[in-house]
Formats: C-alpha cells, sequence, structure tokens
C-alpha cells in the first residue's frame, strides 16, 4: 500500500457491499471513517505508511449493516461505488457515503491481512 | 650498606616521630638546617652507630637519642617524643597488625590489613603511604592541616609556609606518627643520601627565587631607560660639543620639540604598562616575544647610534634641524616598535582560537576555557589564573570510597600452585574460576556502594537540616541597635555589643551544629572557629541573612577563598609537557600542571570554524492550520 508519486497504486482489495439501514429519516451503514487530504495522516493508527491520507475505518459498530457485510476496522476504502477514495477531503468522503438516493454502497477495501493472504498463496506455488 | 639501611630507617623515624605533633616546626627546621649544612657529619655518626640487630625499632630509639647532640633541642620535648616512639613500638612489638584504635577514618584502609603481613615486607601500606609522605618532604614546600595544633612545616625560604589547596584530612594527620614507627628499612623506599643532597640543592637553589622574578623587569627596565634618553642625547650632544657653529633654528624646530617631548612622554607611559610591571608568574622558559622585542629595540637604538656617530659626531654637522629631524624619527621607530609590543602582548591572545580543557586528576573537577594564540606557558599561567577563581577547591578527605566497600574489593583469593607439572589444564581452569567468583563477588560491591552513598546523602541533608535551623535561630537573637532607640529605652536597659561580641554571643548555639556538619562534609581542616567567628562578625556587621552566612559552608568554594595572606611568596606549580614550552598552542596538545598532590592537564583543541549563513524569513509568512483529525460515523 505504499505510495509512489507518479505511480498508480496497486493493492489488493475486496469488494464489499453494504445495504444500508433505515432509521427513521436517516439511513445509517454502521461504521466511522477517518483520514482525508484535509487531515493530519501522521495520527492514523491504522496506517503503516504515516504518510498515508486515504480513508480508513475507524470504528465498525456491532451488529450493523457494516459488520455484517464483512467490513472490520483499520480498512483503507479505495473506492465507493466506482468513487475514488484514495484522494478526496474527509468530507468529500463522507459525502460519497451518505448518498441519500443510495440504498447500496459497494466499497472496495483493502488491508495488510489480504496482502499477505495472496502472498502466501502465491509462495506455496 | 647495611649501615647506609639503618641510616635511612632513621631518618625515616625522625620524619615521623617530629612530624604529626605540636611543637614540630622549629625541630623540624632545625633539623633541616642540619641536613643541609652539615648532613655528610650526622651521617657519618649514624653509620657508626649501627648495629646489626634483631629489632630493628631498638636502633631506631638509639639513634634518636643520638640525634639530640647537633641540635639545641629541649630535654623535655625529647623524652616526650621517646615515650611516644617507646609506646609506639611496644604496641607495634606486640605484633605488626596491632595498632591503637583510631577516630573512625573512612579512608584510612590499614586497620585489618596489617595482620597479613609482617612488618618486615616491602609493600605494607605503612611504607607505601610513607614513601607518599617521604616524597612530598622532598619537594620544597609542605602542606598541613590549618588548625593551630598541628602546624608543621618545612620552611624552605620563598616558599608558602601554609599551603591550603593541598591540605590533607586531618585523620591522616592524626596516624602518621603512630604508624611510621614500624617502617620496615627496604632500601629502595627509604631515604638515600643523594636525595638528600637533591634536596638540599633544591632548597638551595630557591634562595634566589626572590630574584628572578625581577631579572626580566629590571633588564627590560634598564634598555627603555637607555633607549628612552637616546634622543634626549642625540639633541643635547650638538649643543654641548659644538654650540657656537651650530646653524640656529627657529620655528619648525620648536614643533618638533614638542612633538617629541609629547611622544617621548607617551613611550615612557606605555613601556611602563608593557614592559616594566612585575609579572605575577615566573616562567621556566623565556618570554619569547618579550624576548624579541628587546632585541629589536636594541637593534633600532644601536643602529641609530652608530649612523649618529658616523654622520654627526664625526664631521660635526651643523644642521641642526636635521639633528632633531634624526631623533624625531628615532622615536617614531620605537613608538612603532611599541604599537608591535602591543599587538603581540596584549591583543593577540584576546581573540579566542583554541578551546583548553583543564582537568584535575584527583576528582575529575573540569572547566573549558577559551584561549587565543598563545605560547604554552602563557597558557598555563592563564589556566591557573582562572583555576583558583573556578575550580572548588580540593579535598583530598572526599576522594576515597568508604572502607567498607573497598576492604570487599581488595580481599582477593590467593592462588598458589602447589608446582604440579602437569597442572596447566588445572591452573587456567583455577584462574578462569577465580575470576569468575571474584567477578560474581563484585556484582555485590556497586550495590553497596549505592546505599551507601544514599546513607551518605541522607546524613548529610539531615545535618544541614539542624545546622540551618540552628543558625536561623541563633540570628533571631541579635537585633541591630537603631539609632533613635538608643536614646529612649530606659526601662530594658540592653547590653550594647559591639560585632565581635555579638558574633560570640550567638556562635555558641550553632557551634555544635556547625561542627557536625563540617565533620561529615569533611571541611573541618578548612574552618577554624577563629574563622568562623570572624566571618560570623563579618555577615553581621552587613545584614547578612543566615543563608548568606552559610553559603560559605554549604558548598565548596574556589580554592581562592580558602588561600592565606602570604601570597607574596607565590605558589609552585610545575609544567610538564613533551614539547618545549615557549612553542605556540596547537590542536591536539597536552600539557599537565603538576602541584604537589594533583595535578591539572590541560587538553587543546581548536574552536571550531563557524560558517554563518543568512537566511530571511518574512513575517508575513508564519502561518498555521490546525491539525485535523476527525472521525465521521456515516
Amino acid at each position: 500500500m505504499s505510495f509512489i508519486p507518479g505511480h498508480p497504486v496497486t493493492a489488493v482489495v475486496q469488494r464489499i457491499e453494504i445495504h444500508k439501514l433505515r432509521d427513521g429519516d436517516n439511513l445509517i451503514l454502521g461504521f466511522s471513517i477517518g483520514g482525508g487530504i484535509d487531515q493530519d495522516p501522521s495520527q492514523n493508527p491504522f496506517s503503516e505508511d504515516k504518510t498515508d491520507k486515504g480513508i480508513y475505518v475507524t470504528r465498525v459498530s456491532k451488529g450493523g449493516p457494516a459488520e455484517v457485510a464483512g467490513l472490520r476496522m483499520g480498512d483503507k476504502i479505495m473506492q465507493v461505488n466506482g468513487w475514488d477514495m484514495t484522494m478526496v477531503t474527509h468530507d468529500q468522503a463522507r459525502k460519497k457515503l451518505t448518498k441519500k438516493n443510495e440504498d447500496v454502497v459497494r466499497l472496495l477495501v483493502t488491508r495488510k491481512s489480504l496482502e499477505n493472504a495472496v502472498r502466501q498463496s502465491m509462495m506455496q506455488h | 650498606m647495611h649501615g647506609e639501611g639503618t641510616s635511612r630507617i632513621h631518618f625515616h623515624c625522625v620524619f615521623g616521630a617530629f612530624e604529626g605533633r605540636s611543637a614540630g616546626a622549629g625541630l623540624f627546621h632545625t633539623l633541616l638546617c642540619v641536613q643541609r649544612s652539615a648532613h655528610s657529619a650526622v651521617w657519618k655518626k649514624r653509620s657508626v652507630l649501627s648495629s646489626p640487630s634483631a629489632s630493628k625499632i631498638d636502633s631506631l630509639r638509639s639513634k634518636v637519642e643520638l640525634l639530640k647532640l647537633p641540635l639545641t633541642l629541649s630535654s623535655k620535648s625529647i623524652s616526650e617524643r621517646k615515650t611516644r616512639l617507646g609506646g609506639a613500638t611496644e604496641r607495634s612489638r606486640g605484633g605488626a597488625g596491632a595498632h591503637k584504635p583510631r577516630p573512625p577514618a573512612p579512608d584510612m584502609d590499614n586497620e585489618s590489613q596489617y595482620s597479613g603481613y609482617s612488618y618486615k615486607s616491602s609493600h605494607s601500606r605503612s611504607s607505601r603511604k610513607h614513601r607518599d609522605r617521604r616524597d612530598r618532604h622532598r619537594s620544597k614546600s609542605r602542606d598541613s592541616s590549618s588548625r593551630a595544633d598541628k602546624s608543621v612545616t618545612i620552611q624552605a625560604p620563598g616558599e608558602p609556609l601554609l599551603d591550603a589547596e593541598s591540605t590533607r584530612g586531618d585523620d591522616r594527620d592524626d596516624n602518621w606518627g603512630e604508624t611510621t614507627t614500624v617502617v620496615t628499612g627496604t632500601s629502595e623506599h627509604s631515604v638515600s643520601n643523594e636525595d638528600l643532597t637533591r634536596a638540599s640543592k633544591e632548597l638551595e637553589d630557591s634562595s634566589p627565587l626572590e630574584c628572578r622574578r625581577f631579572a626580566g623587569p629590571v633588564l627590560s627596565g634598564v634598555l627603555g631607560l637607555f633607549a628612552l634618553l637616546t634622543p634626549l642625547a642625540f639633541l643635547l650632544l650638538p649643543q654641548l660639543l659644538w654650540r657656537d657653529s651650530l646653524e640656529p633654528c627657529g620655528t619648525p624646530c620648536e614643533g618638533l620639540y614638542v612633538s617629541l617631548a609629547f611622544k617621548l612622554l607617551v613611550l615612557l607611559i606605555s613601556s611602563w604598562a608593557l614592559f616594566l610591571r612585575p609579572p605575577r608568574a615566573t616562567l621556566p622558559r623565556f618570554f619569547v616575544f618579550r624576548c624579541l622585542l628587546m632585541a629589536l629595540v636594541f637593534l633600532f637604538v644601536a643602529s641609530y647610534w652608530l649612523f649618529y656617530g658616523v654622520r654627526v659626531l664625526e664631521p660635526r654637522e651643523r644642521d641642526y634641524r636635521g639633528i632633531v629631524g634624526y631623533a624625531v624619527s628615532l622615536v617614531d621607530a620605537l613608538l612603532f616598535i611599541q604599537y608591535l609590543a602591543l599587538v603581540l602582548l596584549e591583543v593577540r591572545h584576546l581573540r579566542p582560537a583554541f578551546c583548553l580543557k583543564v582537568v584535575r586528576t584527583t576528582d575529575g573537577a573540569s572547566r573549558f576555557y577559551s584561549v587565543g594564540h598563545l605560547s604554552i606557558q602563557r597558557a598555563a599561567v592563564w589556566v591557573l589564573d582562572h583555576y583558583y577563581t573556578d575550580f572548588p577547591v580540593y579535598n583530598p578527605a572526599l576522594l576515597n570510597l568508604p572502607k567498607s566497600i573497598l576492604s570487599k574489593k581488595m580481599s582477593g583469593f590467593k592462588v598458589y600452585s602447589l608446582g604440579e607439572e602437569n597442572s596447566t589444564n588445572n591452573s587456567t581452569g583455577q584462574s578462569r574460576a577465580m575470576i569468575a567468583a571474584a567477578a560474581r563477588r563484585r556484582d555485590n560491591s556497586h550495590n553497596e556502594y549505592y546505599y551507601e552513598e544514599a546513607e551518605m546523602d541522607r546524613r548529610v541533608r539531615k545535618r544541614k537540616a539542624r545546622l540551618v535551623v540552628a543558625v536561623e535561630e541563633a540570628f533571631t537573637h541579635i537585633k541591630r541597635l537603631q539609632d533613635d532607640e538608643a536614646a529612649s529605652s530606659p526601662k530594658h536597659p540592653r547590653e550594647v555589643m559591639d560585632p565581635r561580641e555579638a558574633a560570640q554571643a550567638i556562635f555558641a548555639p550553632m557551634a555544635r551544629a556547625m561542627q557536625k556538619y563540617l565533620r561529615t562534609t569533611r571541611q573541618q581542616p578548612y574552618h577554624s572557629m577563629e574563622s568562623i567567628i570572624a566571618h560570623l562578625q563579618f555577615c553581621i556587621t552587613h545584614n547578612m541573612t543566615p543563608k548568606a552566612f552559610l553559603e560559605r559552608y554549604l558548598a565548596p568554594g574556589p580554592t581562592m577563598q580558602y588561600q592565606r595572606e602570604n601570597g607574596s611568596r607565590g605558589r609552585q606549580w610545575t609544567l610538564v609537557s613533551e614539547e618545549p614550552v615557549t612553542s605556540a598552542l596547537r590542536q591536539g596538545l597536552v600539557f599537565s600542571l603538576r602541584r604537589l598532590d594533583f595535578a591539572l592537564v590541560v587538553t587543546v583543541t581548536p574552536l571550531p570554524f563557524l560558517n554563518l549563513g543568512e537566511e530571511f524569513i518574512d513575517p508575513k509568512s508564519h502561518k498555521f492550520v490546525m491539525r485535523l483529525q476527525s472521525e465521521t460515523s456515516v
């Protein structure tokens, strides 16, 4: 997940589909995000590279739609419904996730364990 | 040879018996006179009486009686010495290890060790300590504690009587007399004849010390006077010798006269300031720059005289204005030399170029100083100037680890190999085991050191607290009498005291606490009761608070604070250096200044070259943002 300026970012990602839960007038997803290009990346406890300004999942509420769908704390969100999440501000990320006319969000998330799993399976061959 | 040996023992014993106790000063002085003037005769006398007796102690005693003859001593003092000596010998005869119980002295580590050694062994602690003592005696000045009942000194002419900087603790002085009677008479450790002659020669050499200090200024004074009188001579000689045939010289000459007079005055004052003031230190070698300048001045003046003699005196020159101009040019040249001297002697060493690190060898106190370009000897003088005001005073009683810790370390295993042929493996295994055991055992001593230090700190703090409270309370008993109060107090007629009486009055309640505190911090040789009362009187006179009074005792001050008034005699330091001492300072040079029982090691490093850059910061460019770290739940 290291970022080399000028090169495309490559990562092993997992597709997660979250169905929003209707709670009165709100649609909630059941997790919290942190990060963004306008935030301070050095305080991110989940990132390996402390200059990484991506959007990270900081909390997943128990039993919520996100946990059911397989989202874990510490995941980095790369795309939301096709919109890129690696170079957005915090507010833009929030807006992309909480669009009122969408019931389902399809995320591409990455985490360290995915990469390890792929590497291990490659090594076995 | 044997006679030589026993005569040496005798000299030891004399030192030991006479040195530690009262009334020894005169005794010792006369002893030294004897040694200086007729030591050969005395030695011969002693060698005659040498008997190869089994008990060397008896021979010692007999030698003491003999010594009475050439000296004019009172019989009382000798009998006193004899009884002490007899007492000591009885003790020592009982067993070399048995010494009378001393006052608890933490740096005396020979109480338990003597049992292991016979008095004949050459490595006993007393002989080693005695060797150290004797090394100090051999040099010119002798230290002693400042207490009145123990002032024994070797008074060599030109040397300070009481040398407060290298004072030994009174513990050592106390016990010195007793231990050396058991001295072992091994040849390599006792005073031999050549040592005595060397000592006497040193004493003789030191007598022109006073003269040496002033030889340099006197020489330069003579030369300066000669140089100053030369222009006047140039002017006066034609007037005296061929006055009638001189051309009269009007206003320009008068102008030249005035300028000549003024320049001569300036020269006079500045050469006095630069060259003629007696220096505060005698340097071991010539002061190169000064010699150079004097040589230059001499050269100038001589060449001017030469030209004068050839061009003016011989043909009886008639142009007086030219002669005056010639004299003025000489004075100008002398002024330029004066300027050069100013730069070389005073200014060049002000701009810092080197950093000197000065470390005292005994307790590691260190300082860093910046100096300019100096020669080694001048740098040594500079360092010593600052040593007296910056370094805390050297207290030898504070150096040693407590005995309880050292004794564990010192008593090691003794491995005796019993002469087996193929025992190499065993011995290495054994030595390895011994080393391992020793290493394991040594692990405990740092623990003890730590606790001992903590205990010591606690004790010092406790005593300090008591002292502070006692002093504060004592100061409340005293009040300064205001002028108006004196008139209007008929009801309570208080006794009016002057500062000295007031000091004595309030000293009594704090005396015990003060003495205990000084004893705990091992400062008691530096402060006698008289000095404490004098200081108290001083503080009372100047309205000082108890804290101000105590600052002198709570922290060890610089050495200057403890100096006696006889600074005119000078302090003897020895400059030890591998390079010739007139060479200039440069990187990596190391020299040391040795005193009797400690030394200062000076290391020279150049100051780094500084590359100073410039950066302009627009005041409008100071902008800040918040560090955001928000978390939004979706």
